[in-house]
């Protein structure tokens, strides 16, 4: 029997390493038919702002080479219409659910946390400055140090549970921003957020998506994600939660011996939507056959 | 319930553009509503990575079978059409809300246009088992888009037009002359999108219910990703989950 628990800090303890990326799984409530949530260390629910955003027109989708462009702009019905509509629904799931918040001001990332906090059933929140559809806030705050320390200790000081950052990739020393987290009272990092890319139709002359640019994301950012988890896992001494293409067991590992303490699985869950749980097993599997008793063991045990 | 699972192609008819797909189960079958729809995985394509949106097309649950009539119109679904008996093909389904049922004795008019016809040769399927006969109206842009026309003509009477007047009469699916000589208690759509808003329009204009199938792009198909989004007054909505099928009065168009 492999001990397979992550405790990330601050009671944020997952039966195992697996997490799915928020605005990949909805609310968990869309993959039940395919997953056993149980089998997983935690969901993370949809981006969510303090008020409710239509999100950007559509198309909101470009297909690239292994992977996907998207833009759909936080759409979600705000804090507020979560605790009382969804949150009643998704409470008692047996896995941790982590809410995915975003804003656009300060202050709205504030009032959410706020309001967030009184929320029992949700351990933590992933504090979104990394998206990269939206055209106030959201990645703004996430490419400065100065920017994410602003609201990660604004934040810090009004939410009590086990508050984890995601980080954008698209800044030029990602290890600085990881740092500025930690120091701002951080519990945990993950990353990577998507890419900025673009994508166009040459027939047209028009680009694929409605706000021209999005986010890319799949199997081909593994390498990128892979190089950012072990750059900031060597500098920070927080836990790091990796995410970006991890489509199996050995993509999950790979990102475990790089530094990350978890991982998320993201656009994966669009081609298997039983891919999750598939990749718990597999770790699981893993450290068997490696001999690691604890798949702690795993945690940066790159040897390079 | 949604699954997901491994079909094996049992037969696969060449119509030149399109392709019909038989696949098997070994499984039995969930309930399938005609216009519910799949989610195919493609194997094997590089430049294809996430999973393609085709329509039920029709459906034998006694031998476990689905069939799925396929456009090729990029690189997976050309990349699908290209797979052979006995290969497996990998689904998730039955996925969206299928076609509201009428009630007997209705006027039933089915309108498709070009590879849109898929779907409702289930549906028109289903009706006549139901006892309702519907009247079928199929649109192309010449004579070869129209497959199966003798399959379809079995359920009801069935009217074409062409673009270029092959076959049937020659416009738009809006312009045959059924329109003057016959009146419709529902109406239901498919086919390109200009070709349902006119639909939609002309149903509107004589206040006709009228629902529409829509193939916004996709992602998941499980409304997760929300990637698919239609506008309506109730905002924007999942085409995957909320639909495909959408009454025309929810839709902003």
């Amino acid at each position: 029997m492999v001990n397979m628990t992550i405790d990330l800090g601050r009671g944020l303890v997952l039966r195992n390493p697996v997490m799915t990326a928020s605005g990949t799984f909805g609310y968990g409530e869309e993959y039940t038919d395919f997953v056993d949530l149980s089998q997983l260390g935690g969901i993370i629910v949809k981006g969510t702002t303090l008020n409710p955003r239509e999100g950007n027109p559509y198309p909101r989708m470009a297909e690239t080479a292994s992977g996907m462009l998207n833009c759909v702009g936080l759409q979600n019905k705000g804090v507020q219409y979560f605790m009382d509509k969804i949150y009643p629904r998704i409470k008692d799931f047996d896995t941790n659910v982590l809410l995915n918040l975003s804003g656009s001001t300060l202050e709205d990332y504030v009032k959410g946390a706020e309001m967030i906090d009184a929320l029992d059933k949700i351990p933590a929140i992933e504090l979104n400055v990394s998206c990269p559809n939206v055209k106030q806030g959201g990645m703004a705050f996430g490419v400065t140090c100065a920017g994410i320390s602003q609201v990660v200790s604004e934040v810090r000081k009004v939410y009590h549970k086990h508050l984890m950052v995601k980080l954008s990739p698209n800044v030029t020393n990602i290890a600085e921003i990881a740092l500025a987290a930690e120091a701002a009272g951080a519990d945990s990092v993950s990353l990577i957020n998507t890419l900025m890319g673009m994508a166009i139709d040459a027939e047209k002359r028009r680009p694929k998506l409605s706000v021209i640019t999005g986010g890319l994301s799949g199997a081909c950012v593994k390498p990128v994600a892979l190089r950012m988890v072990w750059q900031v896992a060597k500098a920070v001494k927080i836990p790091v939660v990796g995410l970006g293409g991890i489509s199996n067991a050995t993509d999950a590992v790979e990102f475990m011996l790089a530094g990350a303490s978890a991982i998320e699985i993201g656009t994966a869950n669009f081609i298997d939507p039983a891919v999750s749980a598939k990749v718990a097993w597999g770790i699981n599997e893993y450290c068997e056959r490696h001999g690691f008793e604890k798949v702690t063991g795993l945690i940066g045990a790159l040897e390079c | 319930m949604k699954q997901i699972a491994d079909f094996r192609l049992v037969e696969k008819r060449d119509y030149g553009r399109s392709v019909l797909l038989r696949i098997r189960s070994v499984q039995t079958l969930p309930n399938i509503a005609p216009g519910q729809f799949v989610q195919v995985r493609i194997d094997g394509s590089p430049t294809t990575y996430l999973r393609r949106p085709i329509s039920i097309h029709d459906v034998d649950f006694q031998r476990n079978e689905i069939t799925l009539l396929v456009q090729q119109v990029g690189e997976g679904t050309r990349h699908l059409a290209s797979a052979n008996e006995g290969d497996i093909i990998n689904i998730v389904f039955p996925l969206g809300n299928g076609f509201t049922l009428p009630e007997t004795g209705e006027n039933i008019l089915l309108v498709g246009g070009g590879i849109g016809i898929a779907p409702l040769y289930y549906f028109a399927k289903m009706l006549v088992e139901k006892g309702i006969r519907p009247t079928l109206l199929l649109g192309g842009k010449t004579e070869s888009d129209l497959l199966r026309l003798a399959d379809y003509q079995k359920f009801g009477d069935t009217f074409m037009t062409t673009e270029d007047g092959t076959l049937g009469e020659k416009g738009f699916v809006t312009q045959h002359s059924i329109w003057q000589k016959q009146s419709f208690d529902k109406i239901y759509v498919c086919g390109p999108k200009p070709m349902m808003k006119a639909v939609a329009k002309m149903a509107a204009e004589k206040d006709i219910w009228c629902e529409v199938s829509l193939e916004n792009l996709m992602a998941c198909g499980l409304g997760a990703c929300l990637c698919c989004v239609e506008d309506t007054i109730d905002g924007h909505v999942c085409v995957c989950k909320e639909g495909p099928v959408f009454n025309t009065r929810r839709l902003k168009w």
